[in-house]
C-alpha cells in the first residue's frame, strides 16, 4: 500500500524530468547559438549556427544529453530530503563529503560532466574535435605521430571538474532540501518566476568554477596531460602553447567557450533540479474519509500517521494546513462521526498525530535545554543525528557534540540507502524521558565510556586543527533541532485553523473535548520555546543565502515557527473569547493562556 | 443621480461632528453632553511646528561634504555601489582630462545620453517613474496631501486597543489602552513612511512601509521602555523593490504583501524567514495600492495606469480590470469579502464590484461580476448653510468600511484653490444582506479651518462604529457612531459573546436610498 502512494512521488519525480527533457533542445539551441557568437559577422555567425542546429552531432549530443538529464533526474529522486541535516561541527561536514554515498554522487556527477563538456565540444568544433591529432609539420617528423590536442583535454577535465563542484556544492550548501513555498502558485508560474533568477545563478557559478579550474589546471594540469600522453601513446605537441601557463590560459575564446559550456551543464543540471522541486512539492490532496476499505490507506488521517516516506507525511501535513483554512466541505468531513457507530475517527486521527508531533519537539527541547543547563556545556550525548555517518566516522561523529537530535523521522534518503534506523528503537517514536533518550544507539555504553572518552577529548583539544575541525559552529545546533519544524508549522496552523472553524461547523461538538489537550500541549510547546530562544545564538539570525537554488529555508525555521505558535494560539484565544476560561487546565497553564487573551504574549 | 443632494448639509461652522446617535450626527462645541462608556480613546494633538521633517534627501548633500580626490577607482566604485550603472557613467564623464582618456569621457557621457533617452521613453509610458521617490509616496499614498501632513500613517491595533501613528519626523508613536507609556519608534532606515499596519493575530508586530525598505517592528506590549532599540525591528528589502507605498497583511497573519510604484512584482513576504516571494505580471508600471479583503480570499492590486488587478489567494492568479479614466485610488472590501468598493482617478464616483462565488470552494473562479457599477455619484453639490453657500463633493482619496459593514466613510478631496470648496468626509450607511444598499449618513467636520487628511474604523468598536479621523492641524480625533448592529456579532473577528441588545433595526423610515441592487 505504501507502494501505491509512493507512486505520486515517482510520477512527480517523472514528470519533472520529462519536462526538462522537452526543455533540452531549447538550451542546447541557445548553446550552439552563443557558441558561434561573432560581433564581426553577424550573417555568417546566425547562419553557421543554424545548419549547425540540422546537423547530426547536435542530435547525437541532444541523444546523450538526455541520457544525462536523466540520471540527473535519478540522482535528485535518491538523494532528496525535506529534513536537511544540518553539520554541527565542521568535521561532521567533513564526513558529510568524504561519506561514500556522497561519493557515489561525485563520482557519477563528474562522468556526467564529462559527457556534457565532451557533447559541448562535439558542438562547437573546430579545435575542441578531437583528442589526437596528427603532430604539425614544423617538427619536421613523418605525418605518422600523433600529438595531444589539449583543448580537447582540458575541456573534459573542465567537465569533471565543474560535476565535481556541483556535487560538492551541493553537499555543503544542502542542495538536495527540498523546501515548501509559502504560497501555492501553479507550476508554469513558479518555474517561469525562477527561471531568471537560475540563468544567473548557473551563468555566475559557472564563472567561479572557471575561475577555479584555470587555477586548478594551472598548477596540477601537468599530471593529467603527461598520464593521458603515455596511455594513448600520443605527444605532446611543443609548437603550441601549453595550457598550464599563464600564456595559454589567457585565451579570450578558449575561457569564453569554457564559461558558456559550464553555464550550459549547470543550467540544464539546475532546471533539472528546479523542476524536481516544483514537482514534488506541489500540494496534493488527500481525501480525508473513504467509503471504500481498500482506499483508507490513501486518506489522511493514515497518511499523516506514517512515517515512511517522509515526503508524504509532509505532503499530507500541507493538505491538512490548506484544507483547514480553504475548504469548508474538506472541513465538514473532518468533523464528522464515523457512520456506525457514530465516533469521530477523523479527527481524533488527525489531532492525535498533530498533538504528537507537537509534543516531541517540546520533549526534544526540552532534553537539549537540560544538555545546555548542565554545568553550561556541553555534555557528550551519546545520540546525533546523522546516522549515516556512524559507520564511517564514528570517532569524528561521537565527538559531534550537542547534536541530539531525536526527531520523530529522520532524513529519508539516508534510510533508504543505510537502512539501519530501527523504527522499534526506543527513540524513534515519542520520547518518554532523558534516560531512555540515552539509552538510544550506544557508542559510548557506560560511565568508563565517557571517562575515556574525557581524556580523549582533552589530548585532542591542545591541537589547533582539531579544535577547529571539532568546535562547535554557532546556531548550527539550534538549526538542527528544528530542521524538520516545517512539519510542526503545518500541524500547528492546521491544528488551530481546525479549533477556530469548529467554531461555528462543529456541528457535534468532537473538537470541544480535545480543547485542553491542544492547548497545554501548545502551551507547553510556547514555554519550551521562549526557553530556546533565552539560549545563546538560538536567536541570532543567519547569513540570508543570494540565491533560489540554495535554499536556506530550514536555518529560518525556528523563528517560523515561533511565529507560527504564537499566531496558532492567538487564533484559538480570539476565537474562543471568553469562553475558554471554562476549559479545565492547570495555574499555570491559565496564567499563561491569560497572557494571551490581554494580548500581551 | 446625485448622492450628495440627498445628504443633511454639514454643521454650522465652529461646531464639529461628535457622535452619531438616533440615526443622525450630532455637532457640537465639546464633548460634554456624552457619557463615557469604557476606554475613550485619546484625542491626540502633534501640531505641525512641532515636528521637524528630513528635509533633505540624502544625495544632494554629498556633494558638498566628500572630498572629490580620491582615485578614480574609489569614486567609480562608491558611483556603482550608490546609483548603479548611470552613477557610474556619469563619474567617468565628468572626469578630467590627466585622469581618463577622451575616448572614455565621450563615449560615457553618450552612453549616458542614451540611457537617458530610452528611460525617458519608458517615462513617458509610465509617467510616475520619473517622479522622485517622495513626490511617488504622496501621489501614491492614501493620505490626502502627504508631504505636508503632520500624521502620515495611522493603524488600530485589529484585536486590541491600542494603535500606531506615524509622523512627519518619521518617527512611530505607540498609544495603548492598558498603559501609561507609549513608545517612540526610531530606525535609521524608518524614512517616508507610507503606510503601517499590524499583524493580525499577534500582539507585537507592526509592518511599516519605508522610503527603500520594509520594517517589521516587534514592539512588545509588556515592557515599559518608551525606546525600543532598532534591534527590535526587521529589515525586509529586495533590490529594485522603493518606495513601498503599500503593505497589507494576510487577515490571517502569515503573509505580508509589499508594493512599490516602480516594481511590477508584488512581493509576498515569509517574514519570519525573511523572504520573499515575487507575483510578477507585466502591464501597469507598478503597484500602489493593496487591500486584502477581510477574509482573506483576494487581494486588491492597482497600478499606476488605469488597470487594477485582483488576486485570488488560493493559488495567486489574477483577474485584469482595465479602468476608463484614469488608475484606482482606493478601494475597501466588505466584510464577507464579496464586494469590493472602489474609486478611480478623474471621476467623482464609487464603483462596486461582486464577488459570489463561496470563498474556499474549488469552483474556477468565474464567479465575479463583469462590469463594475456605479453606486454612489459624489459630484459636486452646493448646500446652503448659515454661513452661506458650502459646496462639498469631488474625487475620492480614500475610503473605509466599518467591520461590521453598516457605515462606509469617504474622504472626498476638494479644491485647494477654493476656500469654499474644502475636503470632506461623507459617511453612508450600508446594508450588504440580504441585498446591498447604500443611504445617507452625514458629513463629519472638525475644528474650523481643519481639513480631513486620512480616516480609519475602529476594527472592533463595541457600539457601533468608530471613525478616527486625522486632521490638516495634527488632530486626531475619534467619532464614534452608536447604533444596534442588523447582524449581530456575526462579523466580530473578536468572536465575543453575542450582542446584548435587541436585535431591531435602525429606524430608516422616511429616507431615501442611494442605490440598492433591486433598482439597478
Amino acid at each position: 500500500m505504501t507502494s501505491s502512494r509512493s507512486r505520486v512521488i515517482f510520477w512527480r519525480a517523472a514528470a519533472s524530468v520529462a519536462w526538462s527533457v522537452l526543455l533540452l533542445p531549447v538550451t542546447t539551441a541557445l548553446f550552439a547559438f552563443l557558441s558561434r557568437f561573432s560581433l564581426f559577422h553577424p550573417i555568417q555567425w546566425i547562419s553557421e549556427s543554424f545548419s549547425l542546429l540540422y546537423g547530426s552531432y547536435v542530435i547525437f549530443s541532444l541523444v546523450l544529453l538526455c541520457g544525462v538529464v536523466l540520471v540527473v533526474g535519478v540522482f535528485n529522486l535518491e538523494y532528496y530530503t525535506v529534513v536537511p541535516s544540518v553539520p554541527c561541527t565542521k568535521i561532521a561536514l567533513l564526513g558529510k563529503v568524504l561519506h561514500p554515498q556522497q561519493s557515489v554522487h561525485s563520482l557519477v556527477h563528474s562522468m556526467m560532466g564529462i559527457m556534457v563538456t565532451w557533447c559541448a565540444a562535439t558542438m562547437i568544433g573546430g579545435r575542441y574535435w578531437i583528442l589526437a591529432a596528427p603532430c604539425s609539420e614544423e617538427e619536421g617528423v613523418t605525418g605518422q605521430k600523433m600529438c595531444l590536442n589539449e583543448y580537447y583535454l582540458f575541456f573534459l577535465l573542465a567537465g569533471a571538474f565543474m560535476g565535481y563542484s556541483y556535487s560538492l556544492l551541493g553537499v555543503v550548501r544542502n542542495m538536495n532540501y527540498v523546501s515548501f513555498q509559502t504560497i501555492q502558485q501553479c507550476k508554469y508560474l513558479r518555474f517561469k518566476g525562477m527561471l531568471p533568477q537560475v540563468v544567473r545563478y548557473s551563468a555566475v557559478q559557472s564563472l567561479y568554477s572557471v575561475r577555479n579550474y584555470c587555477l586548478f589546471y594551472f598548477f596540477f594540469g601537468y599530471i593529467p596531460r603527461a598520464w593521458i600522453c603515455t596511455t594513448l601513446n600520443v605527444h605532446e605537441d611543443s609548437s603550441l602553447h601549453r595550457l598550464d601557463t599563464v600564456s595559454g590560459l589567457l585565451d579570450f575564446r578558449l575561457l569564453y567557450h569554457l564559461w558558456l559550456s559550464g553555464t550550459f551543464l549547470l543550467l540544464t543540471w539546475h532546471i533539472t533540479l528546479l523542476l524536481f522541486r516544483i514537482f514534488i512539492t506541489e500540494a496534493y490532496s488527500f481525501p480525508v474519509q473513504s467509503s471504500f476499505s481498500e482506499d483508507v490507506s490513501q486518506c489522511l488521517p493514515k497518511v499523516l500517521s506514517e512515517k515512511q516516506p517522509l515526503i508524504l507525511k509532509f505532503l499530507a501535513l500541507q493538505d491538512l494546513f490548506l484544507l483547514s483554512q480553504q475548504s469548508l466541505s474538506r472541513r465538514m468531513e473532518v468533523f464528522s462521526l464515523s457512520q456506525p457507530g457514530g465516533h469521530p475517527h477523523n479527527w481524533n486521527a488527525i489531532c492525535k498525530e498533530c498533538l504528537s508531533l507537537l509534543s516531541d519537539l517540546s520533549q526534544r527541547l526540552v532534553e537539549y535545554q537540560e544538555v545546555v543547563a548542565s554545568n553550561g556545556r556541553a555534555r557528550p550525548l551519546s545520540s546525533h543525528s546523522d546516522q549515516r555517518s556512524t559507520s564511517s566516522e564514528t570517532l569524528g561523529m561521537s565527538l559531534q557534540i550537542l547534536s541530539i537530535e531525536s526527531r520523530p523521522f529522520s532524513s529519508s534518503s539516508v534510510n533508504r540507502f543505510v537502512g539501519n534506523v530501527d523504527p522499534s528503537s526506543p527513540w524513534y517514536g515519542s520520547v518518554q524521558s532523558p534516560h531512555v533518550m540515552r539509552r538510544g544507539p550506544k557508542l559510548w555504553t557506560a560511565s568508563t565510556g565517557r571517562l575515556k572518552f574525557a581524556h580523549v577529548k582533552n589530548f585532542l583539544a591542545r591541537r589547533v586543527l582539531i579544535m577547529y575541525l571539532f568546535n562547535k559552529l554557532p546556531e548550527a545546533s539550534s538549526q538542527a533541532l528544528f530542521a524538520d519544524s516545517q512539519a510542526h508549522i503545518w500541524a500547528l496552523e492546521g491544528l488551530s485553523n481546525l479549533v477556530a472553524a469548529s467554531y461555528k461547523e462543529d456541528r457535534f461538538g468532537v473538537v470541544q473535548t480535545m480543547l485542553p489537550s491542544i492547548l497545554s500541549t501548545m502551551l507547553l510547546l510556547q514555554e519550551a520555546v521562549d526557553k530556546h530562544f533565552k539560549l545563546p545564538h538560538a536567536s541570532s539570525k543567519p547569513v540570508r543565502s543570494t540565491c533560489c537554488l540554495e535554499d536556506s529555508t530550514f536555518k529560518t525555521l525556528r523563528f517560523a515557527l515561533r511565529a507560527a505558535l504564537k499566531t496558532a494560539m492567538y487564533r484559538i484565544t480570539v476565537t474562543f473569547g471568553e469562553h475558554l476560561h471554562s476549559v479545565q487546565m492547570s495555574a499555570e497553564h491559565r496564567k499563561r493562556l491569560q497572557q494571551f487573551m490581554e494580548y500581551k504574549e | 443621480m446625485n448622492s450628495l443632494s440627498l445628504f443633511p448639509p454639514p454643521g454650522p461652522d465652529g461646531n464639529i461632528t461628535l457622535f452619531e446617535s438616533n440615526n443622525e450626527l450630532v455637532c457640537g462645541t465639546s464633548l460634554g453632553s456624552r457619557q463615557k462608556q469604557g476606554w475613550e480613546p485619546p484625542s491626540l494633538l502633534f501640531p505641525r511646528e512641532s515636528l521637524k521633517p528630513h528635509s533633505r534627501p540624502e544625495s544632494s548633500s554629498k556633494a558638498a561634504f566628500l572630498d572629490h580626490r580620491d582615485t578614480l577607482w574609489m569614486r567609480s566604485a562608491r558611483a556603482w555601489r550608490d546609483s548603479g550603472l548611470s552613477g557610474l557613467l556619469d563619474e567617468i564623464a565628468n572626469c578630467t582630462e590627466e585622469e581618463v582618456p577622451r575616448w572614455l569621457t565621450v563615449g560615457c557621457s553618450w552612453t549616458l545620453a542614451l540611457l537617458r533617452w530610452v528611460s525617458s521613453f519608458h517615462g513617458s509610458l509610465f509617467p510616475h517613474l520619473t517622479l522622485s521617490s517622495e513626490d511617488m509616496v504622496a501621489e501614491f499614498s492614501q493620505v490626502l496631501d502627504w508631504s505636508d501632513c503632520a500624521v502620515r500613517a495611522f493603524a488600530w491595533h485589529p484585536h486590541t486597543d491600542k494603535f500606531a501613528v506615524s509622523l512627519l519626523d518619521d518617527s512611530i508613536r505607540i498609544y495603548n489602552s492598558k498603559s501609561a507609556t507609549a513608545p517612540t519608534l526610531k530606525h535609521r532606515l524608518q524614512r517616508n513612511v507610507a503606510a503601517l499596519q499590524w499583524k493580525p493575530l499577534c500582539a507585537s508586530a507592526l509592518a511599516v512601509a519605508c522610503h527603500n525598505c520594509l520594517l517589521v517592528w516587534h514592539v512588545d506590549p509588556t515592557s515599559l521602555s518608551t525606546r525600543p532599540s532598532s534591534g527590535c525591528a526587521q529589515v525586509l528589502s529586495h533590490p529594485g523593490h522603493c518606495p513601498v507605498t503599500s503593505i497589507a497583511w494576510s487577515p490571517n497573519g502569515s503573509l505580508l504583501l509589499s508594493a512599490s510604484p516602480v516594481d511590477t512584482a508584488m512581493m509576498v513576504w515569509d517574514v519570519a524567514g525573511e523572504s520573499c516571494v515575487p507575483l510578477q505580471r507585466v502591464g501597469g508600471g507598478g503597484v500602489t495600492f493593496l487591500s486584502w479583503s477581510p477574509d482573506g480570499s483576494r487581494v486588491l492590486a492597482s497600478t499606476p495606469s488605469a488597470l487594477f488587478r485582483v488576486w485570488e489567494t488560493r493559488t495567486w492568479t489574477c483577474e485584469r480590470w482595465p479602468c476608463l479614466k484614469g488608475r484606482c485610488q482606493t478601494g475597501c472590501w466588505s466584510p464577507d469579502g464579496t464586494r469590493l468598493l472602489f474609486s478611480v482617478q478623474g471621476e467623482m464616483v464609487i464603483y462596486a464590484l461582486t464577488f459570489t462565488d463561496a470563498p474556499g470552494e474549488p469552483h474556477g473562479w468565474s464567479g465575479s461580476s463583469k462590469a463594475a457599477a456605479i453606486v454612489a455619484d459624489l459630484s459636486e453639490t452646493s448646500f446652503s448653510t448659515s454661513q452661506g453657500q458650502v459646496r462639498v463633493g469631488g474625487q475620492v482619496q480614500t475610503m473605509a468600511w466599518d467591520p461590521r459593514g453598516e457605515r462606509l466613510a469617504v474622504l472626498l478631496k476638494g479644491d485647494p484653490e477654493a476656500p469654499d470648496r474644502p475636503a470632506m468626509i461623507a459617511v453612508f450607511k450600508t446594508r450588504i444582506s440580504p441585498i446591498f444598499e447604500l443611504l445617507p449618513c452625514g458629513f463629519v467636520k472638525g475644528e474650523s479651518g481643519a481639513e480631513p487628511r486620512l480616516l480609519q474604523f475602529h476594527p472592533h468598536f463595541p457600539n457601533g462604529a468608530l471613525l478616527t479621523v486625522c486632521w490638516s492641524n495634527g488632530r486626531i480625533s475619534h467619532v464614534p457612531f452608536f447604533f444596534v448592529s442588523a447582524g449581530g456579532s456575526v462579523l466580530n473577528p473578536g468572536g465575543s459573546p453575542p450582542w446584548p441588545l435587541p436585535q431591531s433595526r435602525a429606524v430608516e423610515n422616511g429616507e431615501r436610498l442611494l442605490y440598492t441592487e433591486m433598482s439597478s
